[in-house]
């Protein structure tokens, strides 16, 4: 048995076998319809967590902004539900309302189904790959790139509100009858758009799995931790780290396109800065840099915010808090890589034996005197 | 592949050992290749806020020159570097095998034939010897080959891990590598990038005297067949391996020729004695000035 865990090939199909049981036959059969719809929504936050995990852990750009894709992919799928409740030519509730019961030009061509699946994956990507070209060929990065996406996040919350005569405004795009034609009111078919959310994150973190260990994997670590020396190779970061950025947006897109089936409702709560802030709290104490860190923490902290705050209503945002204030100060890699802290302790133990940071520049006098004598014990030992 | 145990400091003791029939393998490719490749550096100016940090230099280094180039403290050497790698804006004129380097941002440059290395050993610490080297040598992959996982080791990858001694430590992260280990994979890096022009900022610093000694060798080698600058201070490793010598000071060229007349010009002698003074300079500087005590 530990031979078969040892080799990557084997280890990817039985883990692969194990999510999907535990996804596929376990979870349906174990929950009531209510926690099962919870969960497919908790799954769709984890796609967004799936390419935090990419940009963030593997690439270090902090994405602060996740929302504007989930939102972009979240809007989409809902205008095309509201049209198909309207039906053909028809105009959505909500229009007649507040508008002027025209359906906006840019409106129209999500009435096509294949066109909005389409863009759902393609826009989202394009516009991270656009401007993701443009801020790291800037240099932008670290705190600043994190400001600025965060900024682009509230930018859009505030875009969706005002536009209330066509995005709906504060109160979003809800009350959606049908799905591609399956009524959402049918427990079927909720449970069928679960498993719909199930394979595509199963997809989606056995995709991101493929880039981490491919040599793109390992450039954008390069990138990460020593983007000059990378540059001086002979790459262009900025491309590396842009296409990482576009694959994180493309999760979060799609990831925000199922969510609004699953949940009945987008609103630009759901987008905004705070949600985008909470995606990555759950990565962050998953583990950024690991490959399951960012699902199993996004899934887990969603889960115990809802069931915490089902008793105790008031008292989430202090636990949630308190974990992340926890997992990063003690954890800072998040809680998947507690193995590995244990093991590079007892290495970091041998090491402190030998001794501590030798000159690497040896005083002036000596060097010029004796080359040759007192250097190579402690060059040779430190790192 | 089973080896890879968890490396501990004592298992990396005293194992690096360059090999030099290696490096004939990755230098294998024909010298005509590097025929015309000549370093023309004309006018060079770099200023910070109205600080001139390089102040009008020229300077011409031939393929197969091994060229150093010293100089007080803030004598403006790794600025040079900086510039011709376009870290550091400059006005003047860089060519280097025909093609313009300035203005070019640093992954052209690169891309040029030039590759550099830093005062402080820059490799890619969480990945191992055997990535750093691949990466290396990946900046011209295509899109489909980057997506997919590295399947066998390339020539060029493995010849130049065999020749900067690390084949053994291929599995284990650069992070735990010894300074002077790192320093080889830096080289090691440079080789199978296929840089025609090494620009290196101090590589031997922090390492043995017996590892200096491989080192100076391993670039002695190297620069018979390409353009090499070594930015250094250890004058014992300059006098034993350096072809030629550029001085540096206050960002002007002082003095340049063999290591023998620039150490005769009064000029060097005068200003290495003015900062000799100050304990704050480097080691350099007092053997300089000083006679040769000590040959290698």
């Amino acid at each position: 048995m530990s031979a078969v865990w040892r080799s990557p090939r084997a280890r990817v199909i039985v883990g692969t076998g194990i999510a999907a049981v535990v996804l596929f036959v376990l979870a349906p059969s174990v929950l009531s319809s209510f926690r099962l719809n919870l969960l497919a929504k908790f799954l769709c936050l984890a796609m967004v967590a799936v390419g935090i995990g990419l940009a963030w852990g593997r690439g270090g750009m902090l994405v602060l902004g996740q929302g504007v894709f989930f939102g972009l992919g979240g809007y989409m799928m809902a205008m095309h539900l509201k049209l198909e409740d309207a039906g053909p030519g028809g105009v959505p509730d909500f229009m007649t309302l507040y508008g002027d019961g025209v359906v906006p030009g840019w409106w129209e061509p999500f009435r096509d189904p294949v066109f909005t699946l389409v863009a759902i994956v393609v826009l989202p990507t394009v516009l991270a790959a656009l401007l993701g070209l443009a801020v790291f060929t800037r240099r932008v990065r670290g705190a600043y790139f994190a400001i600025l996406s965060q900024a682009l996040a509230a930018a859009f919350a505030i875009l969706l509100i005002g536009q209330q005569k066509v995005t709906g405004g504060t109160n979003g795009l809800n009350g959606f009858r049908s799905f591609f034609g399956f009524d959402l009111a049918d427990p079927v078919n909720k449970k069928m758009l679960y498993f719909i959310a199930a394979g595509t994150l199963l997809v989606m973190v056995l995709l991101a799995r493929l880039l981490m260990r491919s040599r793109y994997g390992e450039l954008l670590v390069a990138v990460r931790d020593q983007e000059n020396r990378v540059r001086f190779l002979g790459y262009n970061p900025a491309v590396v780290k842009a296409a990482a950025f576009a694959v994180a947006a493309c999760f979060a897109s799609i990831g925000g396109a199922l969510f609004t089936p699953i949940v009945g409702i987008i609103s630009p709560a759901d987008v905004g800065v705070v949600p985008s802030i909470v995606f990555l709290v759950g990565v962050a104490i998953g583990g950024r840099a690991t490959l399951l860190g960012p699902v199993l923490g996004a899934v887990a902290v969603s889960w115990a915010e809802s069931s915490l705050s089902e008793s105790f209503p008031s008292f989430w945002t202090y636990f949630q808090g308190a974990l992340f204030i926890v997992v990063v100060a003690f954890l800072p890699q998040g809680i998947a890589t507690l193995g590995q802290v244990r093991l590079r302790r007892r290495v970091r133990a041998q090491e402190e034996e030998s001794p501590d940071e030798g000159t690497p520049e040896p005083p002036p006098d000596e060097a010029a005197a004796a080359p040759g004598t007192g250097e190579p014990s402690t060059s040779g030992r430190t790192a | 592949m089973s080896e890879q145990t968890p490396p501990t400091p004592a298992a990396l003791l005293g194992e690096g050992q360059l090999d030099p029939d290696a490096l004939e393998a990755v230098l294998a490719a024909p010298d005509a290749r590097f025929r015309h490749d000549y370093l023309e550096i004309r006018g060079l100016r770099v200023s910070f806020d109205g600080f001139v940090a390089v102040d009008g230099v020229d300077l011409t280094v031939t393929q197969g020159d091994l060229r150093f180039l010293i100089g007080p403290n803030g004598a403006g050497k790794t600025t040079i570097v900086d510039a011709i790698t376009g870290l550091a804006a400059a006005t003047g004129s860089v060519r280097f095998g025909g093609v313009d380097l300035l203005g070019k941002p640093s992954h052209r440059v690169a891309r040029a034939g030039v590759g550099r290395t830093f005062q402080t050993a820059s490799v890619f610490d969480e990945l191992s010897v055997l990535q750093n080297l691949d990466i290396a040598a990946g900046a011209s992959r295509r899109a489909h080959t980057l997506l997919r996982r590295r399947s066998g080791i390339p020539a060029n990858v493995e010849a130049a891990m065999e020749t900067v001694g690390l084949a053994h430590l291929r599995d284990v992260a650069a992070g735990v590598l010894a300074h002077g280990q790192k320093q080889w994979l830096e080289i090691g890096m440079l080789l199978v990038q296929d840089a025609r022009l090494l620009l290196l900022d101090e590589p031997v610093a922090g390492m043995s005297q017996a590892e200096r000694e491989e080192t100076g060798l391993l670039l002695q080698r190297i620069g018979a067949q390409r353009t090499v600058v070594v930015v250094e201070h250890d004058m014992e490793f300059l006098r034993s391996f350096a072809s030629s010598v550029t001085v540096l000071h206050q960002g002007r060229v002082l003095s340049e020729g063999t290591v023998a007349q620039v150490q005769a010009d009064p000029r060097v002698v005068e200003v290495y004695l003015g900062t000799a003074s100050t304990p704050a300079t480097t080691a350099g500087p007092t053997t300089t000035a000083g006679p040769t005590t000590k040959e290698a």
